[in-house]
């Protein structure tokens, strides 16, 4: 018997009973949509948590004081074991580290800034001109925090789009001069709203040149230093460097952590990516139950069609061709009902993202081809019972039913 | 005529087994069927008519003996080789027709065709001539639900034939069909036989038995008689 004929039959007989198969593929298809929906939802809490540390910055490194691992005996230790400051001098030094394409020294206190009679509590970065760049930020109006080689600290200030708003209203804020703690600092720049990232909102940010936060902090310490490399493959060799530089400026005492925001992302999306694998696993539970589903339907389907299973082979079917005809209908009916779930999956998916625009709720390719697959195999596997059971009926009782 | 015998049974038996009581459905049948003829079956129920029927139609196998078609030893043939030598050789006709139910009358003719692996288009052509020689050309898309039990018949025996096989077993084709539709489908079946068909009928009518050239009557599972007559094919009995 020919492929194609094989296909034609089996599909007539799929539709011979349209109620059947409906229900059939109904629920192959329930079963392959929710693993649609269900890995969207999964992927694209992956690609939100993601996202939201990509906004950070690109191609990052940073540099936080002190150690966070235990490490065995260092003859430093043995004179010194206080760990030293990370200072601004160990920022500027980092620059000459090959591979380093910007470096952006940071300092966090909170303060008060008092401007046009209001007063309000504030968090303040000390930081270089190059923020702006690392942390991919932008400004609504004016410019950022000039170039300081120096280190003198300039007495400028740029606005986080909230504060400005508090302030100055829709006032324009540029070349006024506002009170940060107890200084007097002149306005040249205010962020765009929106800026975010490790859960912080730029918003509500005063940004100073480092020298004036820590001249205001009275500090000499810094809170981080953000690196970043050139380029990401360049990331791994840029974090050994440094870590060496800064080890040797400090007597060879490692007291500084260098962490890299590949290794963050790549935990928080191994994390996600096995929860969304999880989210699959339970969606395929319902696959599982749609293939005996099919099993039962196909079973039902023999012994409704014994008649004609009969006189097939009376008029010459082997029972090769009769297995293969039951398993090419079990197949088509699990396989139209794969594609309809994924059609139904993607329907939903997109529904998801026209509810939520912010949440990036996209299948992904590999669940979609997971679904099918598991539709097809589920169709194949519980197709072999009753195909079996057709090709073994015996002709003679099979032709005396009526 | 026995040396070039169509059909050969030397020593058949069959036993089915129900439950714990056992059923001699043939004891040593021998027979020989020469190409062409013209037989009729008969003998009360459970007489082990159907059986010798399935067996010559290779739907099953003897026991014992051996059963040769056209000289050659079809028992001992693999399953899927039988399924060949069915699908070749034999035509089978019901008393319930056995069309099925969701395909076209053009369609079920063309079962054996497509079970055979022919090409689409000799099966349409194929189709076509067997739809215009039953007279069921204008009828070729409808279903069998819309077709009377004589124009079923003729499908069904358009499908047994489409093969040309070399044998025809007919059990009780008029069994379900009124008198006058039951004697179109005997000039049929009589009309292929005289173009050289074998045609094996099983029937419990004494008529329709009394118009075959040669009567087998069977009785718990043996050949109890073998008649000949000489009575034309046309001997009609009502009309």
């Amino acid at each position: 018997m020919k492929l194609l004929d094989t296909l034609r039959y089996a599909s007539d007989a799929a539709t011979g009973t349209p109620l059947r198969t409906g229900l059939l593929m109904l629920a192959m298809s329930i079963g392959v949509a929710a693993v649609v929906i269900l890995t969207a939802l999964g992927d694209g809490a992956r690609r939100y948590v993601v996202g939201e540390f990509s906004s950070i910055g690109s191609n990052l490194v940073i540099v936080l004081p002190g150690r966070s691992e235990t490490r065995g005996f260092n003859p430093a230790n043995l004179v010194t074991s206080t760990p030293r400051d990370l200072t601004v001098d160990d920022a500027s030094a980092l620059l000459r580290v090959p591979g380093v394409e910007r470096i952006s020294p940071i300092v966090v206190g909170t303060t008060e800034i008092n401007a046009a009679g209001k007063l309000r509590e504030s968090m303040m970065v000390g930081t270089n001109h190059e923020f702006l760049r690392v942390r991919q930020l932008k400004l609504a109006l004016g410019r950022f925090l000039s170039q300081d080689d120096v280190g003198h600290g300039s007495a400028e200030v740029v606005l986080g789009a909230l504060i400005r708003r508090e302030i100055f209203g829709t006032e324009n804020p540029l070349g006024k001069t506002v009170r940060v703690g107890d200084r007097r600092l002149r306005v040249v720049g205010v962020l765009t709203e929106g800026g975010r990232g490790m859960g912080m909102t730029t918003d509500e940010l005063l940004i100073v040149p480092v020298a004036t936060a820590q001249a205001m902090l009275n500090t000499n310490t810094l809170f981080r230093i953000l690196i970043e490399a050139r380029s990401r493959e360049q990331i791994a060799d840029v974090k050994t460097r440094v870590l060496k530089l800064i080890t040797q400026r400090h007597e060879g005492e490692e007291d500084v952590t260098v962490i890299t925001q590949d290794a963050v992302l790549e935990t928080f999306d191994k994390i996600l990516n096995v929860l969304t694998l999880g989210v699959a696993g339970i969606a395929a539970i319902s696959l599982a139950v749609a293939g005996i589903l099919v099993m039962n339907v196909m079973l039902v389907s023999v012994t409704q069609r014994t008649a004609e299973i009969g006189l097939l082979k009376a008029l010459g079917a082997t029972s090769a061709a009769i297995r293969q005809l039951f398993m090419v209908e079990a197949v088509l009916l699990s396989l139209t009902g794969g594609l309809l779930g994924t059609t139904l999956g993607y329907l939903c998916a997109a529904i998801l993202r026209h509810i939520y625009p912010s949440f990036p709720a996209y299948p992904p390719l590999w669940a979609v081809w997971a679904g099918l697959g598991t539709a097809l195999v589920s169709g194949l596997i519980f197709g072999v019972m009753p195909a079996r059971r057709a090709a073994q009926l015996d002709p003679i009782q099979a032709l005396s039913k009526r | 005529m026995a040396d070039a015998a169509l059909i050969q049974l030397t020593g058949i038996d069959r036993t089915f087994y129900l439950g714990d009581s056992e059923v001699h459905a043939l004891r040593k049948v021998d027979l020989t069927i020469a190409p062409g003829e013209y037989i009729a079956v008969m003998g009360p129920s459970g007489s082990g008519k159907s059986t010798l029927l399935n067996l010559l139609g290779l739907l099953d196998r003897p026991d014992i003996g051996t059963y040769q078609l056209e000289g050659r030893d079809v028992t001992t043939l693999a399953p899927d080789e039988q399924a060949k030598v069915r699908s070749e050789r034999i035509g089978f006709i019901f008393q319930s027709f056995h069309l099925v139910p969701r395909l076209t009358a053009a369609a079920n003719i063309e079962l054996p065709l497509m079970l055979a692996g022919i090409p689409a288009g000799e099966r349409a052509k194929r189709v076509a001539q067997a739809l215009k020689e039953y007279g069921l050309t204008d009828r070729a898309q409808h279903r069998p639900n819309e077709l009377s039990g004589g124009q079923r018949q003729r499908v069904a025996i358009a499908r047994a034939t489409v093969q040309r096989p070399a044998v025809l077993l007919a059990d009780e084709p008029t069994g379900n069909l009124d008198r006058a539709t039951g004697e179109e489908v005997v000039r049929l079946l009589e009309a292929l036989n005289a173009t050289g068909m074998t045609l094996i009928v099983v029937t419990h009518d004494p008529v329709l038995g009394a118009r075959a050239k040669r009567q087998l009557r069977m009785e718990d599972g043996s050949i109890v008689s073998d008649v000949r007559s000489a009575a034309s094919t046309h001997a009609s009995p009502a009309t």
